[in-house]
């Protein structure tokens, strides 16, 4: 038996052979070609099988994500065809009398350059598609599969780690699960097996050898556990969680489509959380009501300046046009302490958890917020919008939101553009300042959201990125339960609903407490939404204790 | 031949994708369609990546030129095409 131990990060357990990812790698010749003719034809022969295959990849994309997503493969398609980009190749062709792979890479490399020479950080990021595109073209000139996999079955996917082009252009219905040598929870890898539902391990390191390749392997995603050739303990534990596995899926696809109600009869919202738009086909996927956090700082992330007003328009727009009417939560900036942005030159401080974030750059940086809530109001005339401001400790800092949110909305009746005057705001709870002035600040939204890491984090007084803090970190502490009692009651006593938005709330051993709380609203990755309503289904809210609070 | 200005809006200016999308509509033309910047340099406009080469941004005026077939349908087009998405 060969065991292997790298970090799960996404559950599930599957059986499979494993298959090396394949990239281009061979030697380019540059000796004299025999023939100029046949390499001319050689060319335009892997040309138009490439066009054809980015095009097919655009048709896919638009599919799956629309035609925002089509437009990079159209334009790579476009590349190709392009008249300077063809005459480079052949030009090469003739004055050196190289073989065609030899003009692809000297055309590739030559424009790839002419980008990465402009005054312009994305115009320079361009030229990474002039290579793919020239690397698509030499693949099928050296007959190398595309998508990097040929098998006909389908495989557990073995790589050092992929590029997110490499993720994008994987046939996915050849996909069993990822392993990979590097990577983090964060990786594209890891990312993409998540939205996928597909287990993945990654971080295997030395252990998963090229060697291994065509081998059969049982892998763990959870334990990030892969083993080759299994003794019989090994293999029975597999074998047992496979069939749960399966029981559950089966479970899960019955959940399809019906309430998130107890037997008793009380509802529960069970909406999910998102971190950009491409996240909304998961959501259907899983059947979520709505999304209770969409998190804004993708925009913010992904940029090397400041998202305009329309990009994030865009964004929120297409997200609320998605989900149909179905409520969207979209929380507005939450940047400082874990997540940086450059651009926004923030100071360095001891303490960024308590610093400058979040509520607070937006209310130091008025032309920052007022950007972010004109998108905000302008998308919500296409959906169900609710804005939601996180780390809020005071009443005075909703009601500066409010007057910002009223400015905004008075801008735009003035410029005529239509928006929707009812948009619910909210906050988030995740501080102890927040629960214990609850009452106030419910008198003055439509509803509260829970942030259970960062309020575990504030009431604790434990810092959420430390690891050695492990059992101190504890969001089962009565402190954070009767936190989470004390703002329910408050929301129920202004009329307002209350949601968890942190990841206490795919909890099911915390289900019992939440509906003896009273909790309206449970925003979970919409992967656990269909364990959770199989859970909701089988309570009865009426004989949920408090237990857990210990008082 | 017929001329017209206009100064681009699309915060992004003609990078990758909208390039794409102006070489495409430049080739549903029978004209040819030049553009050139206040710089004096030029591409042709079905040229792809002389389009990009000349990384035009946001505020930027450009002298848009066309050239040969219908002329008056031609303009009309590009005309409408740069206020639609550039």
């Amino acid at each position: 038996m060969i065991l292997m131990q790298g970090k799960g990060v996404s559950k599930g357990v599957v059986k499979g052979p494993i298959y090396f990812y394949q990239r281009a790698e061979a030697a380019v010749s540059t000796a004299a070609a025999a023939d100029i003719e046949e390499e001319k034809r050689r060319l335009e022969e892997a040309k138009a099988k490439s066009a054809e295959q980015l095009n097919a990849l655009a048709d896919k994309a638009r599919e799956e994500a629309g035609d925002e997503a089509a437009m990079l493969f159209e334009t790579h398609a476009m590349f190709i065809e392009d008249e300077d980009f063809v005459d480079c190749m052949n030009d090469a062709l003739e004055s050196e009398h190289c073989a065609a792979e030899r003009a692809v890479e000297m055309a590739g490399e030559q424009f790839a350059a002419m980008l990465a020479a402009m005054d312009d950080a994305y115009m320079q990021a361009r030229a990474a598609d002039i290579k793919d595109v020239a690397r698509r073209i030499l693949n099928n000139l050296m007959g190398v599969a595309e998508g990097g996999i040929d098998s006909d079955e389908p495989v557990i996917l073995a790589a050092d780690d992929l590029a997110p082009s490499e993720t994008l252009q994987l046939d996915k219905s050849k996909i069993l699960g990822f392993i990979t040598q590097g990577g983090s929870g964060n990786s594209h890898t890891a990312i993409l097996a998540r939205t996928m539902g597909i287990p993945a391990i990654c971080g295997l390191g030395d252990s998963l050898k090229q060697e291994l390749n065509g081998r059969t392997a049982y892998i763990d995603g959870e334990t990030g556990k892969a083993a080759i050739e299994p003794d019989d303990i090994t293999l029975t534990a597999f074998q047992a969680k496979l069939e749960k596995q399966q029981e559950m899926k089966l479970l899960m696809e019955t959940m399809k489509g019906q309430e998130d109600v107890t037997l008793d009869g009380r509802h529960m919202m069970v909406y999910c959380n998102i971190g950009s738009p491409e996240d909304v086909a998961a959501v259907h996927a899983n059947d979520g009501q709505g999304i209770g956090l969409f998190r804004s700082e993708f925009l913010y992330l992904a940029a090397s300046d400041y998202p305009t007003e329309e990009e994030q328009f865009k964004a929120y727009r297409e997200v609320a046009a998605a989900m149909d009417g179905k409520r969207v939560v979209i929380r507005t900036l939450d940047i400082g302490a874990d997540k940086q942005v450059d651009y926004f030159q923030m100071q360095k401080e001891e303490n960024p958890a308590l610093g400058v974030r979040a509520i607070r750059i937006c209310l130091n940086r008025p032309e920052v917020f007022r950007t972010q809530l004109r998108a905000l109001y302008r998308a919500s005339a296409y959906g169900k919008i609710a804005i939601m401001f996180p780390m809020i400790t005071s009443v005075w800092e909703v009601r500066e939101c409010k007057r910002a949110c009223q400015k905004v909305m008075a801008e735009l009746d003035a410029e005529g553009i239509p928006y929707n005057k009812d948009t619910e705001i909210g906050i988030m709870i995740e501080t102890p300042a927040s629960v214990l002035v609850a009452e106030e600040l419910a008198k003055e939204v439509d509803f509260f959201s829970v942030g259970t890491n960062d309020l575990t984090q504030y009431t604790l007084a434990c810092d959420r990125q430390a690891n050695d803090l492990g059992k101190f970190f504890d969001p089962h502490h009565p402190a954070v339960l009767r936190a989470l009692k004390l703002a329910a009651d408050a929301a129920h006593k202004a009329g307002i609903w209350i949601g968890i938005c942190g990841e206490l709330g795919a909890d099911l051993t915390l289900l019992e407490t939440f509906l003896a709380i009273g909790i309206d609203e449970l925003s979970v990755s919409p992967s656990a939404v269909l364990p959770l309503r199989a859970e909701i289904r089988k309570s009865i809210a009426k004989t949920c204790t408090l237990e857990k609070l210990e008082c | 031949m017929k001329q017209f200005t206009y100064t681009i809006t699309d915060p992004v200016g003609i990078h990758a994708r909208p390039a794409g999308m102006l070489a495409k509509a430049a080739k549903a033309v029978d004209s040819t369609v030049t553009i050139a910047k206040a710089d004096g340099k030029s591409a042709v406009a079905t040229k792809l990546m002389a389009l990009m080469g000349l990384g035009i941004k946001q505020g930027e005026t450009v002298t848009v030129t066309i050239e040969g077939g219908n002329e008056d349908a031609s303009a009309a087009a590009m005309e409408q095409f740069f206020k639609d998405n550039l």
